[in-house]
């Protein structure tokens, strides 16, 4: 065909599949590590786990989140620790979704859902305040009006502590490394993990 | 009416007698009808062709408005109808604005003489389904593709800036190189139809016994002028691979960078139409128009023979050379500049003068009884030795002439 073979090429393309999907209507299963809108955890008491430490404002490279700690008022705490997240802002116009908060974070306080399907108006929905991203009472995103939940984007906010170990080593040394969730409680292991919840000295360690 | 006037005007039989308000009725609903015909097969070669490259790509295509996207065209059309027409400062203005109608306008009148069926009667006159059958009509399929120059030609002039008359000058530079060979390989059909008129050479290829769509259909006895018709009618209706009008790389966007809104619009409209048009012509010059097998069992006066099936073998015939046309996209890049000039002025013009004048012979040959056994090898070796002396004096690349690498 030499010259002419681009006719042969063209014509049985149009018995193939078309890779298309259709988007609004045909959505793909999202990737189990997909990053999205953020949320703040809470333990399983209801305590925020932010304790204020500007880690994640620091580590930010689009300088998209700003964090003000102040101390725990001693009678009523908000956090654990000595001091709490008293302003947490993060400006989704600038917010890349590049999950170095998530790893900065010490206390595992900031993940992120897979939530992608958002967008504003106005300047002041885009920047969201610290009542916007804490998890409501059942441990769920807060949910806004303009953001497109289809379910199950808020399901496994924090699994990626859970698949990843510090050592390198995907066991974990036979204990947890990560906290309970408010709603969830303390989360099974992910794949290629074994489970064990038991504590260093019910491991006799 | 005198008959020189009567010859001149049209052969049909609608003027045969008194010229009544009921035969310029019919003129009038044929007129509208084929203008309607053809800004809605515009409307659905738009689409059609971004479906069909769709499939070649792996994609859906259009398929937002109406059913399977259909209304896209239109969509578009409203859209571009409602936008703000700006003009350069610069521009020619009266022009300006009459450029694209003089684009249009060809496209149309060449439409006008293309017969889409066969002899019907429409308010109580026989009449040929075309809307006027002229005595020189394959005169004036020439005469109209030259006119369509200067649409494009006034547009890039009058804009009053460097990249449109950059871009017109090189459309219009292609579009008259390929007039030649368009002209030549029309030429090719009219030795063996002895008539200009596209009713009578439609007329000559109709349809007998199986054997006409070799014997009676011009295809196959001009087969060399049909391919150069195909590829010159590609490069006149500016499509791809000969699209260096809106070669957006190299010219920003070509004669109609200035235009907006409507005006932008109806020279892609007159660009589709073009398209089609030339289909058309193609299909009435070589693939017997309206011609094909009606259906035996049914009388030669029933309707369907008369009315139904001549305009579905005629659409039938246009739709596949379209389809080409769409596959021609699909498949071929854009060709250079220089290859496009080379292929226009080195091979298919001298093929088609070559075509000509061993077609003539022949011709000149069978009706002066003369013997067809001198003549044939005769005039093959006279084209032979005209190709290989042309060959020889034609410089190719990389001699005697620098061109680009």
């Amino acid at each position: 065909m030499g010259r002419l073979s681009g006719f042969g090429v063209t014509w049985r393309q149009m018995f193939k599949p078309r890779l298309t999907t259709e988007y609004p209507h045909v959505k793909r299963e999202k990737p189990e590590r997909q990053h999205g809108r953020h949320v703040l955890n809470r333990y399983e008491d209801g305590m925020e786990k932010c304790i204020g430490c500007e880690l994640c404002a620091g580590v930010c490279p689009a300088h998209c989140i700003y964090v003000r700690g102040a101390d725990n008022p001693v009678d009523d705490p908000v956090s654990p620790g000595e001091r709490y997240g008293f302003v947490y802002e993060i400006n989704y116009l600038r917010c890349i979704h590049c999950d170095l908060c998530v790893e900065a974070c010490p206390t595992e306080a900031i993940t992120e859902t897979k939530l992608f399907e958002f967008s504003f108006t106005n300047r002041a929905d885009a920047i969201y305040t610290k009542q916007e991203l804490v998890v409501g009472e059942d441990g769920r995103a807060k949910r806004m009006p303009w953001e497109l939940w289809a379910g199950g984007e808020d399901d496994h906010t924090s699994a990626w502590m859970r698949a990843t170990s510090p050592s390198g080593s995907a066991d974990y040394e036979g204990r947890v490394g990560w906290s309970g969730e408010l709603g969830f409680g303390v989360r099974p292991a992910e794949e290629g993990q074994t489970a064990d919840t038991r504590t260093p000295r019910e491991a006799g360690r | 009416m005198s008959t020189a006037m009567k010859a001149l005007i049209a052969v049909d039989p609608l003027f045969g007698g008194q010229v009544s308000w009921s035969v310029l009725a019919v003129v009038l609903i044929k007129v509208v009808i084929a203008f309607v015909i053809l800004l809605v097969s515009v409307m659905l070669y738009i689409w059609g062709m971004r479906k069909v490259i769709a499939d070649m790509q792996n994609r859906i295509g259009p398929n937002r408005a109406g059913p399977y996207g259909v209304l896209q065209t239109l969509a578009d059309g409203i859209k571009l109808f409602f936008k703000e027409q700006s003009i350069p400062s610069t521009a020619d203005r009266p022009v300006f604005r009459l450029a694209p109608y003089l684009s249009i306008m060809p496209a149309f009148l060449m439409f006008c003489i293309v017969p889409i069926g066969g002899t019907v009667s429409i308010l109580g006159h026989r009449t040929y389904l075309q809307v006027a059958d002229l005595p020189i009509g394959a005169l004036f399929i020439l005469a109209m593709s030259g006119l369509g120059v200067y649409g494009v030609m006034l547009a890039g002039w009058s804009s009053g800036s460097k990249y449109p008359l950059l871009g017109a000058v090189r459309s219009t530079a292609q579009l008259l190189s390929y007039e030649a060979a368009f002209g030549l390989a029309v030429l090719g059909v009219l030795i063996q139809a002895h008539t200009l008129s596209t009713h009578g050479i439609v007329w000559q290829q109709s349809w007998v016994n199986a054997g006409s769509f070799l014997r009676d259909w011009f295809w196959f006895r001009t087969i060399v002028p049909f391919g150069i018709f195909l590829i010159a009618a590609t490069a006149e209706t500016n499509h791809p691979p000969f699209d260096l009008v809106e070669a957006e790389q190299e010219l920003v966007g070509g004669f109609n960078t200035e235009y907006t809104g409507i005006r932008f619009a109806i020279f892609f409209l007159a660009e589709f139409m073009n398209v089609i048009t030339m289909s058309a012509i193609a299909t009435t010059l070589f693939l017997g128009g309206p011609s094909g097998p009606a259906f035996g069992f049914l009388a030669r006066t029933n309707v369907v023979n008369v009315w139904f099936l001549p305009i579905v073998w005629f659409t039938v015939k246009v739709l596949a050379l379209l389809f080409v046309t769409v596959w021609l996209r699909a498949s071929l890049p854009r060709m250079r500049y220089d290859k496009l000039m080379s292929l226009g002025w080195k091979y298919l013009i001298e093929i088609a003068i070559l075509w000509v004048l061993v077609s003539t012979a022949l011709v000149v040959g069978r009706d002066q009884k003369w013997n067809m056994f001198v003549v044939a090898p005769v005039a093959a070796a006279v084209a032979i030795g005209a190709f290989l002396v042309l060959y020889l004096a034609i410089p190719k690349a990389g001699e005697h002439v620098e061109e680009f690498h």
